[in-house]
């Protein structure tokens, strides 16, 4: 066992001239953004698996009497959501060319689209012909749904902030950085909602 | 060289905390934030102790009447939920969170006050269980509470909610904490550490935070749709309503198999560490032991059925499970071999951290035994429900990750606190932890096998049971007598100890390079590694990069796979708002037991907290 002080340094390189940012994957925050995700992903697989296998122990599915599940407004939504992502991107390039009035603008464009689309929403939900207290399918429908939700609104609350953000501030790399990020989790949520559409409206309709 | 006084004196004022209470409520300083979790998670396992003794009390004479059913049903619930959610798999996170980024050379967590955020949100949950206990409103289900017997049905009142939202506090907490230990080891390591040279320690926690990343939402899933069954009368679990009791049981386990191996892989790593040093020579097979990790980490989710083989689902399912699980043993087998082709070809020198790894070896292999007797569906339709799956798992999870633990403390003891913990009542309190386990839980094999169901809070004289019994008993007070030894000798040495220097067992890894106790920016200078030993370069000087800033908080970035360093990025400072976050969130959670409109209602002050934290200081944008 020794005592002796900590071992002594030999400085042998100098770090001072890396950049104090970056962007994409070499970026710190995208890996936890990704994190998240992963997370989120996770749990709406696990929610479909659950939709699966409550339509494997089904007979009939939906069970006789419930309705299916409307398909004007949750078409509309989902066509209105897809093409989010074009302005979506959009902005998604501007915070990469540090375009500062364009991303501020790109941003509160994102946030009506976010109105729009919880708008939609609404209706969908008006029309899934069946309350979630009704039965085991109408508890896994809503489940799914409402997880989706939950997605979009606080994507829209997260645009909101950072709209609010970027007009009152002079922007720095950190925040085109954040501005990105945010654009990469609203293309997660349009590309979660694709499958879960075609399990929610296709599945019970096709099997 | 030596780093300059003045640079250290810098260094000193940008990261310290606020004095007083300010800085104790809003450091984001990683081993801060890991000591309190590892405390909260001690005194828990204390408490957790203190209801197993009364249980083997009750148990240790027939027809005993010191507890009555619903006590007894209380108080194993209660260890359980306990020593799984709030102890076993926080511990682990909070020995990440104290080691990643010392052993990283690094001068904090990837996101400061994420970690924060993630110890208050843990408190919360620990708080909900055990005041709603102090309230009489335990839960009284064992830890995992199938329906339907928690649905609304069956369980009236709020103990299986407080249950399930308890679930929910600890797993948000988890999660934070896996994402910011997972992204610390892929993108913070000192230029030169590549995966090639990464330390078996970090991928252990990259491995186990992964598992928890993909294995805990299922729980979450599950427990919400309990919560909603309960609340909003949804039909998940009822059958009569189309809903199917079982799904429970395969979210539950999708879990909660993976939750074994996330508290066993981080123990691996402990071991794997303490082994390397105590043998002094480079760990044997470091590719094999990595290799393993990785394949226990994937093998771990296919093998969740293997606690359902008693509710009767197809041969086919129930034989593929058995193969699965027996072969995971093949991986777990290979890792104890390199640890004992290490040992066998180093030096060995048996300090305590290293007994406690031979403590785990023994008792772990003997869990991992009996493990495989229970794999088998036909024979474990004999063995489920009775008291050979007490001590199986508690062999598994006491051996395989407890031990290592207790190894791992007072291996990396003098680095938290610059002094030595007594050798001698280490000894003591091994002999009698480990003395007292094995009396204690092997005879419950056999009891198994006598047919003494689990969960019974007494049985009739009679039955052949009883001596058995009572040496379980006395096995149990020896061991707990052994675990206040322990905190004794902790407690002691904290305040009396030997001074430990900065590397008292000639470390291999890079937490052993700086001062101890780690003062609160870990290291002057940023470390360059050229091996998976740096610190065995020969006593030679430790080469080192200058050029991240000591006037501000600011860490570095590197590559993923070759650590090449990318860009320096600035760090955290102290804030109140993951306190605030988290209290925002914990009120939304227990009051969504009530009511669903808590989570709308409740959503405002959690994104009015999470604004506060999340919004830039930066100038206002000059509009003239």
């Amino acid at each position: 066992m020794t005592t002796s002080p900590p071992r002594p340094f030999e400085v042998v390189a100098d770090l001072s001239s890396l950049p104090s940012g970056a962007i994409g994957a070499r970026h710190l925050v995208w890996w936890g953004n990704i994190g998240f995700m992963v997370i989120e992903g996770t749990g709406f697989a696990l929610a479909a698996a659950a939709y699966l296998y409550l339509m494997t122990q089904s007979a009939v599915w939906p069970p006789a009497g419930d309705a299916l599940p409307g398909l004007l407004w949750s078409g509309i939504f989902t066509a209105a959501l897809v093409l989010s992502t074009v302005p979506n991107l959009w902005v998604l390039c501007c915070a990469r060319a540090k375009k500062a009035a364009a991303v501020r603008w790109g941003m509160a464009g994102l946030v009506l689209i976010g109105l729009v689309l919880m708008a939609l929403r609404g209706a969908e939900f008006a029309h899934l012909g069946v309350r979630w207290d009704r039965d085991g399918y109408g508890s896994v429908l809503w489940l799914l749904l409402v997880l989706h939700t939950t997605h979009i609104v606080t994507e829209w609350a997260e645009c909101a902030v950072q709209a609010v953000w970027l007009f009152t501030h002079e922007i720095g790399d950190d925040q085109f950085s954040d501005v990105e990020d945010n654009a990469n989790y609203w293309s997660f949520v349009v590309l979660t909602w694709l499958p879960l559409y075609a399990l929610i409206y296709w599945a019970p309709r096709a099997l | 060289m030596r780093p300059e006084q003045t640079r250290l004196d810098r260094l000193s004022l940008t990261w310290r905390d606020p004095p007083g209470l300010w800085g104790f409520l809003t450091t984001v300083d990683h081993k801060r934030i890991a000591a309190r979790y590892i405390v909260t998670a001690l005194l828990l396992m204390f408490l957790a102790g203190m209801l197993a003794l009364d249980m083997r009390w009750q148990l240790s004479t027939p027809e005993n009447v010191r507890m009555g059913p619903q006590l007894y049903n209380e108080s194993f619930s209660l260890h359980g939920s306990t020593m799984l959610f709030l102890v076993s798999v926080p511990v682990m996170e909070a020995m990440a969170f104290w080691l990643v980024p010392l052993m990283l050379g690094q001068r904090n967590m990837a996101f400061p006050r994420l970690g924060a955020f993630s110890y208050w949100l843990y408190l919360g949950g620990v708080l909900t269980l055990w005041i709603s206990h102090a309230l009489d409103i335990t839960p009284d289900l064992g830890w995992f509470e199938y329906p339907p017997l928690s649905g609304p049905a069956y369980a009236p009142g709020h103990r299986a909610d407080i249950w399930a939202q308890m679930i929910t506090f600890t797993e948000v907490a988890a999660l934070a904490a896996s994402v910011n230990v997972a992204a610390t080891i892929l993108k913070m390591r000192p230029p030169g550490m590549t995966l090639a040279r990464m330390p078996v320690f970090l991928w252990a926690m990259l491995v186990a935070s992964i598992m928890t990343i993909l294995s805990m939402p299922a729980i979450m899933l599950v427990t919400s749709m309990l919560i909603a069954d309960r609340l909003v009368s949804t039909h998940f679990f009822s059958p009569a309503g189309g809903g199917d009791v079982l799904l429970f049981q395969h979210l539950f386990w999708f879990f909660g198999h993976p939750e074994v191996y996330i508290i066993f892989v981080p123990a691996t790593g402990f071991v794997s560490a303490i082994v390397e040093t105590f043998s002094r020579r480079p760990l044997f097979g470091h590719s094999v032991i990595v290799l393993a990790i990785l394949s226990i980490g994937a093998l771990a989710f296919g093998l969740w059925v293997h606690h359902m083989f008693a509710v009767g689902l197809p041969r086919l399912g129930n034989n593929f499970y058995t193969a699965a699980s027996m072969a995971i043993a093949l991986p777990a087998g290979l890792q104890i071999f390199c640890w004992i082709a290490t040992i066998w070809s180093g030096r060995p020198w048996l300090a305590t951290p290293m007994l406690w790894v031979i403590g785990f070896v023994t008792t772990f292999v003997i869990g991992g035994l009996s493990g495989v007797m229970t794999a088998s569906a036909a024979l474990d339709l004999q063995l489920t429900d009775s008291y050979f799956i007490v001590a199986h798992f508690h062999y598994v999870l006491v051996g395989g990750a407890m031990f290592p633990l207790f190894g791992a403390f007072c291996y990396w003891y003098p680095k938290a606190t610059g002094r030595m913990m007594s050798e001698r009542w280490g000894r003591i309190a091994f002999a009698l932890i480990v003395g007292g386990f094995n009396l204690g839980f092997f005879p419950m094999h056999l009891l198994g096998l006598l047919g003494m169901p689990r969960r019974v809070y007494t049985y009739p004289a009679g039955m052949g049971w009883e001596r058995l019994n009572q040496v379980a008993t006395l096995g149990s007070v020896i061991a707990v007598a052994g675990g206040l030894v322990f905190v004794a000798n902790a407690l002691v040495c904290y305040w009396r100890g030997a001074p430990s220097g900065p590397d008292p067992w000639g470390g291999s890894t890079l937490e052993w390079a700086g001062e101890a106790p780690a003062p609160s920016w870990n290291l002057a200078y940023t470390p360059m590694v050229d091996s998976l030993t740096p610190m065995w370069n020969g006593a030679a000087p430790l080469r080192v990069a200058d050029g991240v800033a000591i006037e501000r908080r600011e860490v570095l970035i590197t590559s993923v796979t070759d650590a090449d360093p990318l860009y320096r990025q600035k760090s955290a400072s102290p804030s109140i708002w993951p306190l605030l976050s988290a209290l925002a969130v914990s009120v939304m959670f227990i009051a969504s037991i009530f009511t669903p409109w808590a989570i709308v209602v409740g959503a405002v002050p959690i994104g009015a907290a999470l604004t506060g934290w999340f919004w830039p200081q930066r100038p206002r944008r000059n509009r003239g």
